[in-house]
């Protein structure tokens, strides 16, 4: 089993979505988060006052999912959020132990 | 202090140039003799004449005392609602918005608070004090605790006089009216040290600044005893020299340029010399939290300021007809003017320089609105656009204190602005109303000087300027040496919501 976690453009977080439950991703954590990477803030000006905002909104999300389908999910994320422009987001995989559903206690790849 | 006197002798500079460029166009000299000046009494200038109406029951065994009318009655409380919702929450938000989040409730909080202790000390001695006989500066105590104006012997309460004869207004409709102006007045000035005042020093502050600065100034230049004693040379020399000092000098501020604006934005400009820069001023963003809420509070002003402006005609005629369209007219333009010369500097219309003209147009129209034509009102509001863009701007960086909220570069530079403008364009010849000459009662058949009238109108520009400013720096060293005019500053950065007040804006 794989965590992954994907940073994006919150306006493509629908299509993601959609993309996932295309490839059999059965459900998401969703959180709104701000962050820089290459992408460059912007200037806000109020009257005379000059601010640089550093930090931009970005949509995190966090999916399980079977090492079957890891790949597929990845390839869904990238295809739904790419705009092709700078601050497109990033993916990160990382190793799942293990995974509880609370209210059956079903353990591992039955409980994603 | 230094820095005081430096910036000072900035602002008298810009006063000086202002005021000084206008008269040297006209031919005359401004050196209009004693007497005519006097002649010129005004039109307008609001006041109610304790001494006029202290007289009227004597009057009324020879002729009926002239009773109100009913229509003007409810025009004057209706626009008193509409100046105590420029305050309650116009000002409040407007200021609010431009706050960080954990100030919010601390600048909603001041505005209340001030509405309510100068409304409760307006009834106890202001009202007495700004519109009652004295002498030239200050009025007597003939209205202590609203004294007299309810005769229970007679059943009958007194009346107050208008800007025509023979017609009158109840007194306490009088009394709320004016107590709603000085209440708004107070409310300005906190958003010069927004964001770092302690609580108590600014409720201090406000009576001290309240009862030496702005009843006097009220005083000054709007009391005068009513148009009805005057009939002749001799009653109108009489009656002029019961008047308030600038009232005398016939200082022309319809609603209240001088008293109002000028006066508050001196001392919020000294309040943030004394009060000091926020901690992380130029490091930290201090972006505003809520444009939407500024936006909320400056469409509240622009409604409520037809109250204040037309309502200062003191009548539902035609006077109040002509504040009300100056107040429209100018305050669009200088709303269009800002917007446009942002776009052109800054690369962006913004919502806060839309906001921010709107506020520079009213300002600036206030002391002219009764007295000019609507296209004086048009180039008024035009350049208090982009005058008051400067204001905040250049200036500002100029003056190099940290006036959180812009008071100075909008109130400050568009009243001194617009007192000084209200001397040209209430000009016949440019449209204008002229001057009511109340001994033929009707509008003066001298000819009008525009540069004697920039004369006696930068006068008192200067006179309100110095006194609100000595006032105010006895207070704010007064208040320093006593309690301390800020919160410490672990309380600052937490914010003053939670260290003053206890509790948060939001909670989402």
């Amino acid at each position: 089993m794989k965590m992954i976690t994907a940073i994006i453009k919150p306006f493509k977080l629908d299509e993601v979505r959609e993309a996932l439950a295309g490839v059999g991703v059965n459900g998401v954590t969703v959180t709104e988060v701000k962050g820089f990477g290459r992408q460059k803030g912007h200037t806000e000006l109020y009257r005379g006052a000059e601010y640089v905002v550093d930090f931009l909104p970005k949509t995190k999300i966090e999916a399980a999912v079977d090492d079957a389908i890891v790949e597929r999910t990845i390839e869904a994320i990238v295809s739904a959020a790419r705009t092709g422009k700078i601050g497109d987001g990033k993916i990160f995989v990382s190793e799942l132990q293990e995974v509880v559903r609370i209210r059956t206690g079903e353990t591992g790849s039955e409980a994603l | 202090m230094k820095k005081i006197i430096a910036s000072m002798a900035a602002i008298f500079a810009l006063v000086a140039a202002l005021g000084f460029s206008l008269p040297a166009l006209a031919a005359d000299a401004p050196s209009t003799p004693s007497a005519s000046a006097v002649a010129s009494a005004p039109s307008a200038s609001a006041s109610a004449s304790a001494a006029a109406t202290a007289a009227a029951p004597t009057a009324a065994a020879e002729a009926p005392a002239p009773t109100p009318n009913k229509a003007d009655t409810a025009w004057i409380m209706v626009c008193t609602i509409l100046v105590i919702l420029m305050s309650l929450p116009g000002i409040a938000l407007f200021y609010g918005g431009l706050v960080r989040s954990k100030n919010m409730l601390s600048v909603l909080m001041q505005s209340f608070s001030i509405f309510a202790l100068i409304i409760v000390l307006w009834c106890i001695y202001g009202y007495s004090l700004a519109f009652t006989e004295g002498n030239s500066f200050i009025g007597g105590f003939d209205r202590l605790f609203l004294n007299g104006i309810f005769d229970s012997a007679k059943a009958s309460f007194s009346t107050a006089a208008t800007f025509s004869k023979g017609v009158v207004l109840p007194e306490y409709v009088y009394v709320v009216f004016q107590g709603a102006f000085a209440a708004i007045t107070c409310c300005l000035i906190i958003g010069s040290f927004a964001e770092r005042i302690k609580f108590s020093a600014l409720m201090v502050f406000v009576i001290l600044w309240f009862t030496f600065s702005y009843l006097p100034m009220a005083h000054m230049v709007w009391f005068w005893t009513g148009p009805d004693a005057i009939t002749s040379a001799a009653t109108l020399e009489i009656e002029t020299a019961k008047a308030g000092l600038l009232f005398q000098k016939g200082a022309l501020d319809f609603a209240g340029g001088t008293v109002v604006h000028i006066n508050a934005a001196i001392a919020g400009l000294i309040g943030s010399y004394f009060v000091g820069k926020r901690v992380g001023l130029g490091k930290d963003s201090m972006a505003p939290h809520s444009l939407t809420m500024t936006m909320i509070g400056a469409a509240l002003l622009w409604v409520g300021w037809f109250g204040f402006n037309a309502g200062s005609a003191l009548e539902a005629n035609d006077t109040a007809a002509l504040a009300f369209v100056n107040t429209l007219l100018a305050t669009a333009a200088a709303t269009c003017s800002w917007v446009i010369g942002e776009w052109f500097i800054k690369k962006h219309p913004s919502m806060l320089g839309g906001a921010s003209g709107a506020v520079a147009g009213l300002v600036a129209v206030t002391p002219a609105c009764g007295f000019i034509g609507p296209m004086g009102a048009l180039i008024i509001g035009l350049l208090a656009g982009l005058v008051c863009l400067w204001g905040v701007t250049g200036l500002k960086k100029l003056l190099g204190a940290d006036d959180s909220l812009d008071v100075f570069g909008v109130h400050g530079v568009g009243g001194i602005m617009g007192a000084l403008l209200t001397g040209v364009f209430a000009a016949p010849s440019l449209g204008g109303q002229g001057i009511f000459d109340y001994v033929i009662n009707k509008m003066s058949t001298d000819p009008y000087s525009i540069a004697s009238q920039v004369w006696v109108q930068f006068q008192a520009v200067i006179i309100c300027a110095i006194w609100s400013a000595v006032v105010s720096i006895i207070a704010y060293k007064l208040i320093d040496m006593v309690i301390g005019l800020r919160v410490s500053e672990d309380e600052e950065r937490e914010g003053l919501d939670i260290t003053t007040h206890g509790e948060s804006a939001y909670k989402l």
